[in-house]
């Protein structure tokens, strides 16, 4: 098979051979969980509990009545220790739910599950989403209700499932390719359910032929989805490429995948999605690959959120090594972390322990004009150009030079020999833009 | 490690990406050296021990102007980049074996010091440091700079030949390998290529500006040849002079040519119109390598300005 994919791009080391073996492994948590009221892109939820409540499993702990919010779900049973500000991965204090895990496991009520969803109406179906507390599951968090429901000008003819997984070290959405495939499949004909006539496709990047050999064994009987090879190549895995890649079309700067039609879900949430419809559980778990050269057994773990990164590294083994960096999410756009006293969110697809030699922090020097960004950068912008815009705060120029379409990759400076901060710069740029526009 | 140490530790917090290439500007001037390498045994072949002196001086010169000039403005050291080095050879290259080692070590210092640090340092110069200081020379000091002969080799060089159209023309298998008068590192055109394939390889520069420069000469000096419409020597124009050094390796220098890949065709297009001008048309100068590579030099950033690339997804 043809493997498809985008223009430019770079090619950073794998290291996924630390973990694509690993089957993943189901991790019980310990005393303190911790669900910070933010864990979506969108508003904040307001916590629904207080000190000294009794909670259980799949009650819901936070909500918003804002449309792109997501309700949080307590995954443990227990008490609520306290509702007040934690550090959340993003590095700043986040209200949060502290829950004591009494160990019990004990079921609250959850949602109706629904073994025959044909009968389900479209309203009905977003609705479980939303009540689930679904979020997008590869870093971004956007609530999966609100990307389900374009506007109703826009006709959704393609579903794409991302499993390309191009971020490296990254193994969690492609041992759920192997270990739950029937899963993705159900969940992505719920989705084909809400748009009649849609065709589904599953990319996959080529480093993954088990993955690319499991789904399209599992699609054999389905005539309206099909797997797509896609070239292992960084980001692949960026909506817009992967749009790109198995459309041929390009989706419009400033708009969104449904503009051309298309709505990208990741492996996980799908897998969400099937729980949450099928057996009626909310999102309270998630796949986490823990690994890096700094982790003794780099694994990958079914984790109930809220659970603490350090219970995480204790379980992979802990160090061997003295880590420089944490991060949380993959090497090329994840966030790093200065502790490790932080909760797994529904965005965090892997922590990662980084040795001096993964992860060195370089010093910046001059642009020598090389133009390897130029032939790096997916969006096809002109990092260093760019880059001089915002140093020299001209961020006129900036937006001129279509430096807002920047999707934040890390491409350029990945292969920067200068090893200038170049996103940085670029965040810093599209930050200035989006205030200046408010004002 | 111990449990209370992993409870102690910060860690390194900053924007990703988190990992980064093995790419760094020591390398890619580490790769234009070996590049240089064919040309500088060729070199040393065709002219002997008085051009490794010369190379040598103008290396250590570039360098030590580098070192001499960031010690008095109190910046750090940054030669172990290698960039002045490359300056440095490229300077070499440009002259004939013929010059008083003194020259090259003014050359190396007015390319160093007044091109290169004058302007802001690597990356920040305007115009390429190596053929301003050829120009530099050549203005100051016109007869050291084109005496050619050497003991056993003709005393004119084939752009001269050309030029004046009188004496034999030498043979082209000469022009390829290198046995021909001309500056130290520009005779070999085979050693040049050689260094220019491996470049390319490597991924330190793209064929665009070598390969518009060169086939724009090849078709311009054929069709407006010295001998008549559609009677120039193409084979002979684009083998004799700089031109492959200057297409390969000064051309190409990241600081002054353009970063976008149409800008890069531009440049090479613009050179080769200019050079087969000055050579073709211009009264007494047999070769307009040098030159027409410092005017492009200045019209780069307007290049750049209006080739910008089309976005991902942009909407005209």
């Amino acid at each position: 098979m043809k493997s498809l994919t985008f223009r430019h791009g770079v090619y950073p080391p794998h290291g996924k051979q630390y973990t694509e073996n690993k089957p993943i492994e189901r991790l019980k948590p310990k005393e303190i969980l911790v669900f910070p009221m933010l864990q979506n892109a969108g508003a904040t939820c307001e916590p629904l509990v207080k000190k000294g409540d009794k909670v259980l499993v799949g009650q819901k702990i936070g909500d918003s009545k804002k449309f792109i919010s997501s309700p949080i779900h307590s995954s443990v049973s227990g008490v609520v220790k306290d509702v007040t500000p934690m550090l959340h991965p993003n590095g700043m204090k986040v209200m949060s739910v502290v829950i004591e895990n009494d160990g019990a496991f004990e079921q609250g009520t959850t949602l109706l599950p629904h073994e025959k969803y044909d009968s389900l109406s479209r309203e009905e179906i977003i609705n479980i989403i939303h009540e689930a507390g679904i979020v997008g599951m590869g870093g971004a968090g956007f609530p999966t209700h609100v990307k389900l429901s374009p506007p109703a000008d826009k006709k959704i003819d393609t579903i794409i499932i991302n499993g390309a997984e191009c971020e490296p070290y990254l193994t969690s959405d492609h041992r759920v390719m192997l270990e739950k495939t029937d899963r993705v499949v159900e969940g992505l004909k719920i989705i084909l359910h809400l748009f009649p006539g849609a065709k589904g496709y599953i990319g996959i990047e080529n480093n993954k032929p088990d993955a690319i050999e499991a789904m399209e064994k599992a699609v054999e009987n389905e005539p309206n989805i099909e797997v797509k090879a896609l070239k292992t190549k960084y980001p692949q895995g960026g909506e817009r490429l992967l749009v790109y890649a198995i459309t041929g079309k390009e989706v419009p700067s400033g708009g969104l995948p449904c503009d051309i039609g298309c709505i990208v879900q990741n492996i996980d949430t799908v897998v969400a999605i099937e729980r949450a419809v099928i057996k009626g559980r909310p999102l309270m778990r998630r796949i986490v690959t823990v690994s890096g050269g700094a982790i003794k057994e780099p694994k990958n773990f079914n984790v109930r959120i809220g659970t603490s990164t350090r219970e995480l590294i204790e379980a992979a083994g802990g160090f061997t090594k003295e880590p420089v960096k944490i991060i949380s999410g993959g090497p090329m756009m994840g966030i790093s972390l200065y502790t490790l006293d932080v909760p797994v969110v529904k965005g965090t697809s892997a922590i990662l322990c980084l040795t001096e030699e993964e992860a060195k922090l370089e010093k910046e020097r001059n642009c020598i004009r090389c133009g390897k960004c130029v032939e790096a950068c997916p969006m096809n912008l002109l990092p260093c150009t760019l880059n001089s815009f915002v140093l020299r705060d001209d961020f006129e120029s900036f937006e001129k030079y279509h430096g807002m379409d920047c999707i934040e990759c890390g491409s350029c400076s990945f292969v920067c020999p200068s090893n200038r901060y170049l996103v940085q710069s670029f965040r810093t740029g599209k930050c200035t833009v989006l205030s200046n526009r408010k004002k | 490690m111990s449990e209370s140490k992993m409870s102690e530790t910060m860690y390194a917090v900053s924007s990703s990406p988190h990992i980064h290439s093995k790419n760094s500007i020591q390398g890619a001037m580490k790769d234009v050296l070996i590049a240089l390498m064919p040309a500088l045994a060729a070199s040393l072949y065709f002219f002997k021990l008085d051009a490794l002196w010369i190379v040598l001086v103008s290396v250590l010169s570039a360098m030590a102007a580098e070192a001499l000039w960031q010690k008095l403005t109190g910046q750090d050291i940054t030669i172990n980049d290698l960039s002045a080095a490359v300056t440095g050879l490229l300077l070499a290259f440009n002259l004939p074996v013929t010059v008083p080692l003194w020259l090259p070590v003014v050359g190396s210092f007015f390319a160093i010091i007044i091109v290169k640090q004058f302007f802001g340092g690597l990356g920040q110069n305007f115009m390429n440091p190596a053929l301003a200081a050829r120009a530099f020379l050549l203005a100051s000091w016109p007869v050291q700079m084109t005496t050619w002969s050497v003991d056993w080799k003709a005393s004119a060089t084939s752009l001269a030949l050309l030029k004046n159209g009188s004496g034999s023309l030498p043979k082209l298998w000469d022009l390829f390998i290198g046995n021909v008068g001309g500056c130290i590192g520009e005779t070999s055109a085979i050693a040049l290529l050689i260094g220019g394939a491996y470049l390319v390889y490597k991924k330190v520069i793209s064929v665009r500006i070598p390969l518009s420069y060169i086939g724009t000469v090849f078709i311009l000096t054929w069709i407006f040849g010295r001998g008549g419409f559609f009677m120039g020597k193409p084979l002979y124009e684009i083998l004799s002079g700089g031109l492959m050094l200057g297409a390969i390796f000064m051309a190409t220098d990241y600081s002054t040519s353009p970063i976008t890949p149409k800008g890069q065709i531009i440049m090479g297009i613009g050179c080769g119109v200019i050079t087969t001008v000055i050579r073709v048309y211009s009264g007494g100068y047999p070769e307009g390598v040098s030159y027409s590579i410092l005017l492009m030099n200045l019209v780069v950033p307007l290049i750049d300005k209006h080739t910008v690339p089309k976005a991902f997804g942009e909407v005209k």
